[in-house]
C-alpha cells in the first residue's frame, strides 16, 4: 500500500489509559470499562458538545421550526485514508451533503462505528479527529453514537454509519422532480476527483501528480443559494455513479430531457488522463464535494457567480439545460460536435480491455 | 495532454467531417472491426457527424463480446474451484455465462480479482505459491504479446502455479468471414491501429485485393477515426481498394517483430468460435505445445464443459447490418442488456444494447 494511504499521526499522542491496548479488542464493544474509555478519550474530545456529554441512552434535542430532513448513509471506503481525506471526512460530508441537497440546514449527526478486532486505536483516533474537524467546519454537532466490535476478519478495519437531521425553511422547495424545460444546469466544480483519487491509491497506479479527493461539506455553499428560492429547483450531489447518474435520475424523476455540452464540464487534466488510461469516463466517476444545481434561466448567471464565490465552487460552470425533448434521457454534445446519449450504468464502472 | 488533445480538436474534427460529407456522393457502409474504435465513435458522436455520408457498421471486434459462452462457462467453473485465484480484465466480470457471471462467483466466495496486466497475475502467483492462479487471456492481437510474455516468464521463472485460459482471436480471418457472407454489405474496413502496431499491416493486402475493399489502418482518437474514414471515402469514391496507413505515428508495415517472434513461440493458430457468429477456421490462438503445461483448460479438466450458444440469437446478422436489432425474435424479451444472449447485446456499444437503451425513447434525430 502506498504511504499516502497511511494517516498522519505525527500530532497524535495516546491518551492514558488506552496505551494498554494499542489495538481494538472485543472488549471495546462490550459496554464495560473499555467502551467507556474509548468514549471518554477518543470520541468525546473529538466531537465535544454538551448534548453528547450528557451521556444518556438517547440525546434530547429541542424541536426546530420548519420541516425536518432526515438521512442516513454508511461508509465502507478502502483505503481508510487517501489523498485529500479519510473515511471520517466522508462520513460527515456525505450525510451533511445529502441533507443540504434537500434544501435543509444540517443540525445534528449520529455516528455508529463497526470496528474490526485488531484495528489500531491510533487509526481510530485519527479518523475520529477528522470527523470532529469536519463536523465543526460544517457547523453540525455529532450528538449520539455507538460502537460495536466484530471479530478479526469480519470487518474491513472500520465501517461508519452516520445519520443526520436538518431543518428546511418553509419557503424552500427543492426536489429532483422539479426540473423544468428551459432550466439551466450548473456543476460546482471539477468532476471525478474523488473516484480517481481512490482508484489510483487502491490500484497502486502512479501518475505524475497526486489526485486528491474533493471531499467537502456543501451546506454552506447551499445556504448562500437560498435567496434564489423559488428559482432553485433541484440540487444533487453526484456521488456514486457520478454526474451521469445524478442527471439521469433528475431527467427520469422530473420527466424531462437533459442536454449537456461535454466541453463545458470541468475535468482536471490529471483526472482525464487517469480515466483515459483505465478506459473510464469521468462522467461516471464519484464525487464527494460537488453539487449539481438546476435553476430557472433568469437566475442562472447569478447562481453561478454565487457558487464561484465559495471556496469549493471556484471551478463551477454552466454545463447544459433542461429540455422538453427526449424525456427521461441524458444527452451530450460531444467535444468534437457529435451527439451521444449517456445512459445509467448497470453496475459500477470497471476498467475496459477494449 | 501532449499527443492526445491535438487529436480531440473540435474545429479540426468539424472540418474533417465536412470534407467527408462533401466527398461522399452516396452513403457508404464502412465497418470498424475494433471495439475500442466503436467505443470512441459512439463516445464522441462521430456517427452522427457523418449522418448521410457514412454508415458505420460496428464490427465484431470487442474481445469481451465475442468470447464464446462455452469458454465463459469454463472460466466460471475454474474460478469457483476452492484455492483458485482467478484474474481477469475488469470488463470480463460482467459477461454472463449460461447461468451466472464472475461477479456472482466472487459473491459466492470465489477469489476473483481484476488486474490491469497479465504480469500482475503472474506477480500474484509468485506471492501465493500454495494457490493456483489463473489468468483469463482474451483479446485480439493487441493484448496477445503481454499474455505471451506472462506465460513465457512463468516458464522462465518456473512459476508452476500459474496458468492461462486462452481465447485469443485474430482480425484478418474475421474480415474474411464477414466478406465471405453472401449478404455482406460492408464496402470498406477501418483496421484497428493497435492490432497493426503489433502485427504490421502486410496481411491486409491480399484481403483488399481479393474482396475489392479499401482497408485503412486507423487510430482511436476522434481525429484519427475521422482521418481514417476520410481516406476510406476518398478511395471508395475513386473506385480504389488499397491498404492505407492513417496511423503512422504508431504503426509500421512489419509491426513489432520481437513481439511477433514471442507470439509465434508461445501461441499456435487454432479454429475459434465467436459468440454470435459461430466457428471461424484458423481465427484464434491457443498455447503451443511447448507451453501446453500452462493451459488452464487442461489443468482444471474443464474440457468436458460444452455449452451451445442461444439458437434464438441472430446477432451474426445484426453484426453484418442485415437485421435491425428489434427484428430479432429475442430482442427485449429473452435478450436484454442484463441478460444478453449475444455479442451485440453484451457490449453497451453493441447495436442491440444501444437499440434497447435508447431506441425505446426517441428517434436519435430528436436530440440533434
Amino acid at each position: 500500500m502506498s504511504t499516502l494511504a497511511q494517516p498522519d499521526l505525527s500530532q497524535w499522542s495516546c491518551p492514558l489509559p488506552l496505551r494498554d491496548y494499542p489495538t481494538i479488542v472485543m472488549g471495546h464493544g462490550g459496554g464495560g470499562q473499555l467502551t467507556s474509555e474509548l468514549i471518554e478519550h477518543i470520541f468525546v474530545p473529538a466531537f465535544r458538545n454538551p448534548t453528547l456529554e450528557g451521556m444518556a441512552d438517547s440525546c434530547v434535542l429541542p424541536p426546530p421550526t420548519g420541516r425536518l430532513a432526515f438521512s442516513t448513509d454508511s461508509y465502507v471506503v478502502q483505503p481508510l485514508f487517501f489523498p485529500g481525506g479519510s473515511i471520517g471526512d466522508l462520513a460527515v460530508h456525505g450525510t451533511v451533503n445529502d441533507l443540504a441537497m434537500s434544501g435543509a440546514t444540517p443540525l445534528y449527526l449520529s455516528a455508529g462505528f463497526i470496528l474490526e478486532e485488531g484495528f489500531p486505536i491510533a487509526h481510530l483516533a485519527a479518523i475520529v479527529d477528522r470527523m470532529g474537524a469536519a463536523a465543526r467546519a460544517a457547523g453540525v454537532q455529532i450528538v449520539t453514537g455507538d460502537t460495536k466490535v466484530v471479530e478479526k476478519g469480519h470487518g474491513d478495519g472500520c465501517y461508519i454509519n452516520t445519520a443526520g437531521i436538518g431543518v428546511i425553511a418553509n419557503h424552500i422547495h427543492i426536489a429532483p422532480t422539479l426540473a423544468r424545460p428551459g432550466d439551466v444546469i450548473i456543476v460546482s466544480g471539477t468532476i471525478g476527483d474523488h473516484g480517481m483519487a481512490i482508484m489510483s491509491v487502491r490500484q497502486g497506479l502512479d501518475f505524475e501528480t497526486i489526485i486528491r479527493s474533493d471531499t467537502a461539506a456543501l451546506n454552506t455553499m447551499v445556504a448562500t443559494l437560498f435567496p434564489f428560492a423559488p428559482h432553485l429547483h433541484v440540487l444533487r450531489d453526484p456521488t456514486r455513479g457520478g454526474l451521469a447518474s445524478s442527471l439521469n435520475e433528475i431527467a427520469a424523476q422530473s420527466g424531462v430531457g437533459i442536454l449537456i455540452e461535454e466541453r463545458a464540464v470541468p475535468v482536471l487534466p490529471d483526472v482525464q488522463s487517469a480515466c483515459d488510461l483505465l478506459g473510464m469516463d469521468p462522467i461516471y466517476v464519484p464525487n464527494e464535494g460537488k453539487l449539481v444545481a438546476v435553476v430557472a434561466p433568469q437566475v442562472a448567471d447569478a447562481v453561478l457567480a454565487r457558487i464561484r464565490e465559495h471556496e469549493h465552487g471556484r471551478d463551477a460552470a454552466i454545463i447544459g439545460r433542461v429540455t422538453s425533448q427526449h424525456p427521461g434521457l441524458l444527452a451530450a454534445k460531444t467535444a468534437v460536435g457529435g451527439t451521444r446519449i449517456i445512459p445509467l450504468q448497470i453496475g459500477e464502472q470497471i476498467p475496459r480491455i477494449c | 495532454m501532449k499527443y492526445l488533445d491535438e487529436f480531440r480538436d473540435g474545429e479540426m474534427a468539424q472540418s474533417l467531417a465536412r470534407e467527408i460529407r462533401q466527398t461522399a456522393t452516396r452513403k457508404w457502409a464502412i465497418m470498424e472491426v475494433c471495439g475500442g474504435q466503436t467505443h470512441s465513435i459512439v463516445r464522441n458522436g462521430l456517427d452522427q457527424l457523418l449522418e448521410g455520408a457514412v454508415e458505420m457498421i460496428h464490427g465484431p471486434g470487442c474481445p469481451v463480446c465475442v468470447t464464446p459462452l462455452e469458454l465463459i462457462d469454463k472460466a466460471l467453473a475454474i474460478a469457483a474451484e476452492p484455492g483458485v485465484i482467478f484474474c481477469s480484465f475488469g470488463d470480463m466480470l460482467r459477461v454472463p455465462g449460461s447461468t451466472m457471471d464472475l461477479f456472482r462467483i466472487k459473491a459466492q466466495g470465489g477469489d476473483v480479482r481484476i488486474v490491469y496486466s497479465p504480469l500482475d497475475a503472474l506477480h500474484i502467483a509468485r506471492q501465493n505459491p500454495g494457490r493456483e492462479v489463473v489468468f483469463f487471456g482474451i483479446g485480439f492481437e493487441t493484448t496477445a504479446p503481454a499474455n505471451a510474455m506472462a506465460v513465457h516468464q512463468a516458464r522462465l521463472q518456473n512459476i508452476v502455479n500459474f496458468s492461462m485460459l486462452v481465447s485469443h482471436v485474430l482480425v484478418p480471418p474475421a474480415i474474411e468471414a464477414i466478406m465471405n457472407s453472401p449478404t455482406c454489405r460492408v464496402q470498406a474496413f477501418l483496421a484497428a491501429g493497435h492490432v497493426c502496431s503489433v502485427m504490421g499491416y502486410w496481411q491486409y493486402y491480399p484481403l483488399a485485393e481479393r474482396y475489392h475493399v479499401p482497408i485503412v489502418i486507423t487510430g482511436f482518437e476522434p481525429l484519427d477515426l475521422l482521418e481514417g474514414i476520410r481516406r476510406t471515402v476518398h478511395q471508395l469514391e475513386a473506385g480504389r481498394h488499397e491498404v492505407e496507413n492513417a496511423y503512422e505515428r504508431a504503426v509500421c508495415f512489419e509491426g513489432n517483430q520481437p513481439a511477433q517472434k514471442l507470439l509465434s513461440e508461445v501461441f499456435e493458430v487454432t479454429d475459434r468460435s465467436w459468440r454470435g457468429i459461430g466457428e471461424i477456421p484458423r481465427s484464434g490462438w491457443r498455447l503451443s505445445d511447448a507451453y501446453r503445461d500452462f493451459d488452464a483448460e487442461a489443468r482444471f479438466s474443464v474440457s468436458g464443459i460444452h455449452t451451445s450458444e442461444s439458437t434464438l440469437c441472430r446477432s451474426g446478422e445484426v453484426l453484418q447490418g442485415n437485421l435491425k436489432p428489434n427484428q430479432c425474435p429475442g430482442f427485449g424479451k429473452e435478450c436484454t442488456p442484463r441478460h444478453p444472449l449475444g455479442a451485440t447485446m453484451v457490449s453497451s456499444e453493441g447495436a442491440c444494447a444501444a437499440y434497447f437503451n435508447y431506441g425505446r425513447f426517441v428517434a436519435v434525430d430528436a436530440i440533434r
